[in-house]
């Protein structure tokens, strides 16, 4: 008998959430979702999940498995036992408000993909037949496509721990749909609401949602798909574009990172306030010894360093 | 053991003592690292945001500089090591695309070959058994009663399909150091989080929180240091610690060492050799424990 650790949660007849043991005989080949299932049907009927589909396509049974977020119709339960404790823990998404056990709101989660406008913008007039989409084109939307919105991404969000006004993982996988989609005529007008406060550059690269998504949206990814374009359509005037601006620039010049002009070209040279706040920080480390060498070196063999930059017309 | 060393950018300037205890690691342990001088910056996934081919082409170049002295790269810096086997996964991967990468290389007299050269980072050959035997070997003041919290870097754990390490959700790699080290792991949820520093230019207050969240769970769950194996994670943790609310909040403060400083303290070196000074937040506390 394996141990399934439930965290249970009815603010009707209860305040606070709390873990339940169940004690299941775990088949071969069974999913969490059969697990969650069986409980639920033959031991305890007021267990709350959600499901449909039992196969990975309609988003709707994600829940935390061990602390990480996953479908439970897509994983087998044998797989997720802790061998040492003979148990798996299951819990609600993260990120969200739970409404009941397993089950989250996400509402916020829906109003942030309804932020980035999930949805072709074409004002011109059809042609004859249909805007026709080339093998190549579809590509660069094929990935995103495939989100099927289980918030899995959205639960494990390093950012969303700490910020909740970050579009998150989802919603910018969904707009790397329109941004990269080549009918779309808005791709302008989109990376640069993409770029304010909350959006793209946000970002922290913890690489979570690449690893719970259960689709090759992969938002991570997406999310510096989109940033490659904002910095191509020429939206430079914000902290993250200057940082990859400033970043690229020491790279091409000298090979290596230059850790002194970085911080310093990323903030902009107007922005009084993003300067001053380098301050404290800059003279910590000045004291302590710990600044790079003010002549920066460059990297051996740099002439092949630029030869390649040029060569890709960078 | 000899190995191609890729420093990266951060131990050659603001982390230079990453540079010097890893070099006095390997003197110790009796590796022979041979530093990649005219290695270019992996990039750090933020070059890829401007070009993602330019990244993969400057990171082909590097490994086929290891390749053609018949060597195995060592990494000291997460990001360098995620960001490295990023594009060796790419390449791997896609022949039509290896082969574009070789046509921009070629003039420069480099070509990318697949499976020539390993990529590993510097925890990923001693947390092995050959390595954890070697250190035991090796050591010359255990550093019994430390209790020492890991904080991995997300670049070695996320993708997984890029880790060295066993479980990536739930790594032991450098927890079975310290144990060798005759230290005590302290294991807390924060361990595999992200420290926030990609966006410490864009979002200050996001990033300070990440790293105060897993600061306070470490010091909360009984550690009296915090050990990375990442140079840029140690900024995060230790440079901008006095700026973090959460810590300041609470009175808390904990020493940041990186990976090869820990191993060198037992390997007989002191503090002062391995540069500890040169960090913000001071090691006083932890060297009377060790004494
Ligand atoms: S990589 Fe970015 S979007 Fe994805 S989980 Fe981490 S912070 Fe969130
Ligand atoms: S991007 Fe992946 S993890 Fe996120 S909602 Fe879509 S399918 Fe789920
Ligand atoms: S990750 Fe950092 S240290 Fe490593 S090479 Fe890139 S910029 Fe340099
Ligand atoms: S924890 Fe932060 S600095 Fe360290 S690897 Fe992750 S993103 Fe990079
Ligand atoms: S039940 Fe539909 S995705 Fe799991």
């Amino acid at each position: 008998m394996s141990v399934i650790k439930i965290k249970r949660y009815n603010p009707e007849k209860r305040k606070d959430s709390y873990f339940q043991e169940f004690n299941v005989d775990l088949q071969p080949g069974s999913t969490l979702l059969d697990v969650l299932n069986e409980i639920k049907w033959e031991q305890d009927g007021t267990l709350t999940h959600r499901m449909s589909c039992r196969s990975a396509i309609c988003g709707s049974c994600g829940v935390k498995a061990n602390g990480h977020a996953t479908l439970a119709c897509q994983k087998q339960a044998e797989f997720l036992l802790d061998k040492k404790t003979d148990s798996i823990t299951v819990e609600p998404l993260g990120n969200m408000p739970v409404i009941k056990d397993l089950v989250t709101d996400f509402k916020q989660f829906w109003e942030k993909v309804d932020q980035v406008k999930p949805f072709l913008k074409n004002e011109s007039s059809p042609p004859e037949k249909e805007r026709s989409q080339s093998p190549e084109e579809f590509k660069l939307i094929d990935d995103s496509s495939t989100c099927i919105m289980c918030g899995a991404c959205y639960s494990d969000c390093n950012v969303l721990e700490v910020d909740d006004k970050f579009l998150g993982p989802a919603a910018l996988a969904k707009a790397q749909r329109f941004v990269g989609d080549s009918r779309d005529e808005a791709t302008l007008e989109r990376v640069k609401e993409l770029s304010e406060p909350g959006g793209i550059w946000d970002c922290t690269h913890c690489g979570e949602c690449v690893e719970r998504c259960p689709k090759p949206a992969q938002p991570f990814y997406r999310i510096k798909e989109i940033m490659t374009v904002a910095l191509e359509k020429g939206v430079h005037d914000n902290n993250g574009a200057r940082h990859a601006l400033s970043f690229t620039k020491s790279v091409k010049s000298s090979g290596l990172l230059n850790e002194n002009t970085l911080p310093v070209e990323s903030m902009g040279f107007t922005n009084i306030k993003g300067l001053l706040e380098l301050v404290p920080v800059g003279l910590r480390m000045l004291l302590k010894g710990k600044v790079p060498p003010i002549f920066h070196k460059p990297c051996g063999e740099l002439n092949d360093v630029k030869r390649i930059f040029k060569e890709l017309d960078q | 053991m000899k190995f191609a060393l890729y420093t990266g950018c951060v131990a050659r300037g603001a982390t230079r003592e990453l540079m010097v205890s890893t070099m006095k690691t390997a003197d110790a342990l009796g590796i022979d690292f041979v530093e990649m001088k005219s290695a270019a910056c992996c990039g750090a996934g933020v070059l890829s945001e401007q070009s993602p081919i330019l990244a993969d082409a400057l990171n082909a170049r590097t490994i086929s500089q290891a390749a053609k002295q018949d060597l195995d790269m060592i990494t000291i810096c997460s990001t360098c090591q995620g960001n490295l086997k990023k594009t060796e996964c790419k390449l791997d991967s896609d022949e039509e695309y290896r082969e574009k990468i070789n046509h921009v290389l070629k003039d420069g007299g480099h070509q990318y070959t697949t499976g020539k050269t390993k990529i590993k980072h510097f925890a990923n050959i001693l947390a092995t058994p050959e390595g954890l035997k070697l250190l035991k070997e090796k050591m010359k003041r255990p550093l019994t009663g430390l209790k020492v919290a890991a904080f991995y870097g997300c670049y070695v754990l996320r993708p997984s399909g890029l880790s060295d390490f066993e479980d990536p959700d739930n790594p032991t790699g450098l927890e079975d150091i310290f144990s060798a080290l005759g230290a005590t792991p302290v294991f807390y949820d924060g361990r595999t989080k992200c420290c926030g520093f990609p966006i410490v230019m864009m979002n200050k207050e996001a990033s300070h929180k990440m790293a105060g969240n897993a600061l306070v769970d470490a010091i909360e769950s009984g550690a009296d240091v915090v050990v990375t194996g990442c140079p840029l994670c140690h900024l995060s943790l230790d440079s901008y610690q006095p700026e973090i609310d959460q810590l300041r909040q609470k009175g808390y403060e904990i020493p940041i060492l990186h990976l090869p400083q820990l191993v060198a303290l037992a390997l007989g070196h002191s503090p002062r050799e391995l540069d500890m000074h040169k960090h913000i937040v001071s090691v006083k506390e932890l060297e009377v424990k060790l004494s």
